[in-house]
């Protein structure tokens, strides 16, 4: 008897095939409109077409009056109930259906339960609503504006459009640092909204039973359990008698975390209706209304010495919040995590003032494939960081270079605060830089200008705190950010292992098992990963902000220790050994003067139901929740190079080099599938994802043809490279991983079209940088700004 | 009707104008009494409860509801259902045969060319019409004739090695077996 | 459109069923025919076009997205009237017809009569479109189409669609029209005109190139400005006359 092979049971490192493939390559997902429940009502939402307005009236009368309609629900029947408003997940508030105002465009008024979609929809059209147009904000300028119209008039002690004023660091020691300064650069830039957009829009399914007073709610969300607690504040129902199940997931990125007023409408419907009720949003919802990411602008300033060193930075954001306050993250910083900019590099002093601001645009501020306004910290970091290397004349590489965190300075403290604990930063560099023949091609750049060409290179390099949280820092609605895991391993050996994690693409129920197989040497087609179903799951918060493997995996970790521990204990029994003289290897127990005798993780397990020792109780199954010690900081250095066209400023990707420390990786196939996802939205974000507004507060990007994503065909091909710097305090040396592409990514596509255009004087050219902003800053020398409102003549 | 029985509800019968039609979908007979205004894609969904067809955009732009419509590939939510009449309908769940899964399925597995699984089982389709017409496409024509279907989560370039993993079986070439498969 | 519900016609006739209105054929006169129901796709891999008809080929492989291409029609494109629509532009630059039947029989309207505004075409009520006509060249065809989108299956931000006929180095025939640059299709007939009787050169496609900017009427909206739209119908006009010519010299 010798110790299973690691990769041979799909442990960790193999990068194994997924199990939740076989199902969908049939076909055979199970996406919340597959599911089809007897009896089942359609719903649809009328929403706003103005972006400000009072509502004088709505009837409703022709709706109702239509064959196969069932139910018309507007403000006021939900206020009836006490449900017109509901609470949001930033301690705002936020309407479910509209009984005073309507605050942006695609706000939903009324909604139709029918027999079928078509149905209800034609009744939407048939609701007149009248409306009295108020003066519409697009952005924070207009917002804080001397006599600009109140949004919130609902709220008290409200008296004008500031959500909030926060700022962390030290403000005196960081103007000495910039009062000291060779060189301050500066720069401003506006990360622009941004829709997360999964290719499934959002949906819900509610079935509530009179019989049995039980709710049971089918729903696209990447947090179960959390919407289980809401659900049960909201609708004042005993939480047992409440059960979320979050089927397969057509992608979430940020997009399924919060609580929405279909949801919610759809729920009190069955409740009227005792039947069940399925809301399907359809893409201009999903995009109008539904989580929409950034929007954030910043005066960034960088204090510099003539060597390179940056002595201290300042930041002052204002954040674009539409209506409602209704960020979904879990930090006790209004601003998320925006102060992690700056964390890869060792900078003495940091100041960092925070501004939110009410507008008439749809609230959101999800973590878009990002942890908590990191995508814009980085983001920022980057630009600011390119923006002074070039200020001092210094070589974009060398700059970070000498600004890093050395791989001997860990654990590291940041100016605001982070503690970050790992890293090999220049080596990663110094990978990309290899990988993209960094000096070959600053070469090839200088010669290709001579024929008036612009070629541009363009480098990101940054660590981010992944995994939220620990629970001393974070919470939602003052749940604790842990996680969980439960692992049942039958007589046979064979086990169940569910979390409180939910997959959405990410393939835990592959990777799940992977780390069991780890821990214990159980072949990992022996362990059935299952989630999203509240009744059965044990309590989590989720999956985002890459924090399953940091925290759901962690718990799959030390539930399988939990278990090995039980095992040794009926091994010991069955060797007829003392405990201390047993040794385990992968998949074994053995006595340690005689290697040959031993007893395999399974036949622990038959005796574990059939011959434990007197006194144990018997069956192996356990749970664990796990509250981490600190967030991950994978890193990242990220290298694109682009030519732009400077007839129609059109640019093109030529190459793009990531290299990726996110630790041990479970399934290396996995990992890099994550990296190409987060790459393909950094590239889009960078080049075309455009969701703006005009100046009456239309959104413009309210469908696919004006809200680009891409395709295969634009999209640029990866070369992915790795080095790995465990995580000291993960069980497993994982660190998350997700959203690292996404979040470091626009930077490095961004500089590199900058770097290209810098003969013109330009410093900065807000996102998505689109053809005819490139054309003009190269025709102006300007800056160019994307702020709302968007020219329109 | 392929139903025993079907509620009418009052007063609506009447008005609706129905057509019956008769399609062949996956080499099966069916037939269904419909809306002209119905979507292939929703007929194909609600009616024959085929739900491997998904839909995700409003404008002809995502497809995730690619079919094959007499073997070229369709966006079903941009046809009618009774435009369907007398044609012949290929969805995601007839591309495996009785015993043994279409080699895109296999490639799109072992190359890792989905993640959620949406947007797949049109583009599987869109793969399917392209191996049909050029059974040994290069990078670029896969790229091409995948760029009417979005994916949000692979980045495609595992897609793309999933149609050539594809190709090569089905020209009998070797494929690489997986590392582990389970 | 109906999707969206901006439109909800109360009857819709299908014409994919009626038969032998698929083809795309030349005829002995050297006119292509292009029957209402051909689909992109079959013009995108169509041997005929690829050897006969420069400009409709260039176009064809950028209307919509590949598998939209193998529903839609060149002649639906047309009497769809959208100004971001690649065919009319095409369809003008080659002085095409579009060819209406209806119960008093069939008459044939030029493109850019037929094309009256922004999805309006010139069709009466009980009229349908059966085949679109681009007439024989007038000596040996060339041309191109380009359009700046951001991703497959974008609505141009702008398209120049070219075509020219040349005997010998001279110009005998020549048709300019944009795409997404007003409010119906735009025909550049000066641009057309200044190239017309003449060799090109770099000074007849510098002058072409500016006149089909002037013809430009773009407005400023999220895809760009006016001035960088005329911008782009310069650089696409200059870009595939220029192409052009080097195709000339190295034929030479």
């Amino acid at each position: 008897m010798t110790a299973v092979d690691e990769v041979k049971i799909g442990g960790m490192g193999a990068s194994r095939r997924r199990v939740e493939d076989n199902r969908f390559i049939r076909g055979k997902g199970n996406y919340v409109d597959d599911i089809v429940l007897p009896g089942m009502l359609h719903m649809e939402i009328l929403r706003s077409p103005l972006a400000h307005a009072r509502i004088r009236s709505i009837d409703t009368s022709k709706a109702w009056a239509m064959p196969g309609v069932r139910l018309v629900l507007t403000g006021e029947t939900m206020a009836a109930r006490n449900l017109a408003w509901m609470p949001t997940l930033s301690y705002d508030t936020q309407a479910v259906l509209a009984t005073d105002k309507v605050r942006f465009q695609g706000q939903e008024v009324a909604c139709v339960i029918a027999d079928d979609p078509y149905i209800a929809k034609d009744a939407c059209e048939a609701i007149v609503v009248d409306y009295e147009p108020l003066p519409v904000i697009v952005n924070p300028t207009q917002s804080m504006a001397e006599g600009a119209p109140l949004i919130r008039d609902d709220k008290e002690n409200q008296s004008d459009n500031v959500i909030y004023d926060w700022e962390v660091g030290d403000k005196a020691g960081t103007d000495r640092a910039f009062a000291e300064a060779d060189l301050v650069s500066k720069i401003e830039l506006h990360y622009p909204r941004s829709h997360p957009s999964p290719i499934e829009c959002c949906g819900s399914i509610a079935d509530f039973n009179r019989a049995t007073s039980k709710l049971t709610v089918y729903l696209t969300t990447q947090a179960p359990h959390i919407i289980r607690a809401a659900v049960a504040l909201v609708a004042e129902l005993p939480e047992q008698m409440i059960r979320i199940i979050s089927p397969d997931i057509g992608g979430g990125f940020g997009n399924k975390v919060p609580v929405y007023p279909g949801y919610v409408a759809s729920i009190l419907a069955s409740i009227l209706l005792e039947r069940p009720v399925k809301w399907i949003e359809d893409r201009t919802g999903n995009l109008i209304s539904t989580g929409f990411a950034r929007d954030v602008y910043l005066q960034g300033e960088l204090a510099l010495r003539r060597d390179g060193r940056i002595l201290g930075v300042r930041m002052n954001t204002t954040a674009d919040h539409g209506a409602f306050f209704s960020d979904a993250q879990p930090s006790k910083f209004k601003i998320g995590l925006m102060h992690s900019a700056f964390s890869c590099y060792d900078i003495p002093n940091a100041h960092l003032v925070a501004r939110g601001v009410y507008t008439n645009k749809a609230p959101g501020g999800v973590a878009y494939r990002c942890s908590f306004r990191v995508t814009e910290a980085m983001f920022f970091q980057e630009r600011m960081v390119h923006a002074a290397a070039d200020d001092l004349g210094m070589d974009q590489a060398e700059f970070r270079r000498v600004n890093f965190v050395r791989d001997d300075d860990f654990p590291h403290r940041t100016s605001w605060g982070f503690l970050t604990d790992s890293g090999q930063y220049g080596k990663c560099l110094d990978v990309g830089l290899e990988a993209v023949g960094y000096q070959d091609f600053l070469k090839e750049k200088e010669e290709a200008a001579k024929r008036g060409r612009l070629l541009g290179i363009g480098i990101s390099t940054m660590t981010e705190p992944l995994g939220a949280g620990n629970s001393r820092e974070y919470d939602i609605l003052g749940i604790k950010m842990f996680d969980s895991a439960e692992l049942k391993i039958h007589m046979t050996g064979k086990a169940l292992l569910r979390t409180g994690a939910k997959s959405q693409g990410q393939g835990h129920e592959t990777t799940w098992a992977q780390i069991v197989a780890h821990e214990l040497g159980i072949p990992a087609e022996d362990v059935l990963v299952e989630e999203g179903d509240t009744d059965t799951a044990p309590f989590g918060m989720g999956t985002y902000a890459s924090r399953s493997t940091p925290v759901a995996g962690a718990a799959v970790a030390m539930v399988s220790r939990k278990i090995r521990a039980k095992a040794r204990k009926i091994a010991a029994h069955l060797l007829e050994i003392s405990e201390e003289d047993i040794e385990w290897e992968l998949g074994r127990f053995y006595v340690r003067s005689q290697p040959d005798r031993g007893v395999t993780i399974q036949e622990c397990a038959v005796a574990a139901y059939s011959n434990m020792p007197d006194g144990m109780e018997p069956g192996l199954e356990n749970v664990a929740y796990y509250d981490p010690p600190n967030l991950t900081w994978p890193f990242a250095c990220y290298i694109v190079t682009v030519e732009v066209d400077p007839q129609t400023g059109v640019w093109d990707v030529l190459r793009m080099v990531a290299v990726d420390d996110c630790g041990v990786r479970i399934n290396p196939m996995i990992v890099e599938g994550q990296i190409m996802g987060g790459l393909t939205e950094a590239y889009a974000m960078a080049n075309m994802q455009f969701i703006t507004f005009d100046d009456e507060g239309n959104c413009i990007g309210s469908n696919f043809t004006d809200y680009l994503l891409p395709t295969a065909w634009e999209t640029p091909g990866f070369e992915l490279h790795e080095v790995v710097t465990p995580c000291p305090h993960h069980p497993i040396g994982a660190k998350g991983i997700g959203e690292c592409a996404a979040v470091g990514g626009p930077a490095a596509f961004v500089n590199a079209v900058m770097d290209a255009v810098k003969g013109s004087g330009v410093r900065n050219i807000d996102m998505p940088v689109l053809p005819d902003r490139v054309y003009e800053a190269l025709q102006t020398g300007q800056d160019v700004s994307g702020a709302p409102p968007v020219r329109m003549a | 009707m392929t139903s025993l029985f079907q509620e009418i509800t009052p007063g609506a019968a009447q008005e609706i104008p129905v057509r019956e039609i008769t399609v062949m979908v996956n080499g099966e007979r069916r037939s269904a009494v419909v809306e002209p205004r119905l979507a292939l894609a929703h007929l194909l969904r609600q009616g024959f409860k085929l739900t491997g067809t998904h839909t995700g955009c409003d404008t002809s732009n995502c497809g995730a509801c690619t079919v094959l419509v007499d073997g070229r590939p369709v966006k079903s939510c941009t046809m009618f259902a009774v435009q369907a009449d007398g044609h012949d309908v290929m969805t995601v769940e007839g591309l495996a045969g009785p015993s043994e899964l279409h080699a895109l399925q296999e490639g799109f597995k072992e190359e890792h060319g989905l993640q959620c699984g949406f947007c797949t089982p049109g583009m599987m389709m869109a793969s399917k019409a392209l191996l049909d017409e050029n059974p040994s496409p290069t990078e670029d024509e896969i790229r091409w004739a995948l760029s009417g279907n979005l994916c949000r989560c692979t980045g495609y370039q595992n897609i793309v090695k999933a149609v050539m993993w594809a190709a090569s079986k089905l020209d009998g070439g070797d494929t690489e077996p997986a590392e582990v498969d389970s | 459109m109906m999707k969206l519900r901006f439109a909800s016609p109360e009857m819709l006739v299908d014409i994919n069923e009626i038969p032998d209105l698929d083809y795309h054929r030349i005829d002995d006169d050297g006119s292509i025919r292009v029957g209402a129901v051909c689909r992109h796709a079959d013009l995108e891999r169509s041997s005929l076009l690829a050897t006969r008809q420069p400009t409709m080929a260039a176009a064809a492989p950028l209307v919509a997205d590949p598998i939209v291409r193998m529903r839609g029609t060149l002649v639906g494109s047309v009497c769809h009237a959208d100004p971001q629509g690649d065919w009319a532009s095409v369809m003008t630059a080659l002085d095409a017809s579009i060819v209406a039947q209806g119960p008093n029989g069939r008459r044939s309207i030029a493109v850019r009569d037929f094309v009256r505004g922004p999805f309006q075409n010139a069709l009466a009520f009980d009229e349908v479109a059966v085949e679109a006509v681009v007439p024989a060249p007038k000596g040996e065809p060339a041309g191109g189409y380009l359009k700046l989108e951001r991703r497959v299956g974008d609505y141009a931000t702008v398209g120049v669609a070219v075509a020219i006929d040349r005997v010998g180095s001279q110009v005998s025939r020549a048709g300019i029209a944009l795409t997404a640059v007003g409010p119906a299709t735009m025909a550049a007939d000066a641009a057309a005109h200044a190239l017309t009787g003449r060799p090109l050169t770099t000074d007849t496609i510098g002058e072409a190139a500016e006149l089909a900017a002037q013809a430009a009427q773009p407005k400023t909206d999220h895809r760009g400005s006016a001035d960088f739209k005329r911008q782009l119908v310069r650089v696409f006009t200059s870009r595939i006359l220029t192409g052009l010519l080097r195709s000339e010299e190295e034929a030479a």
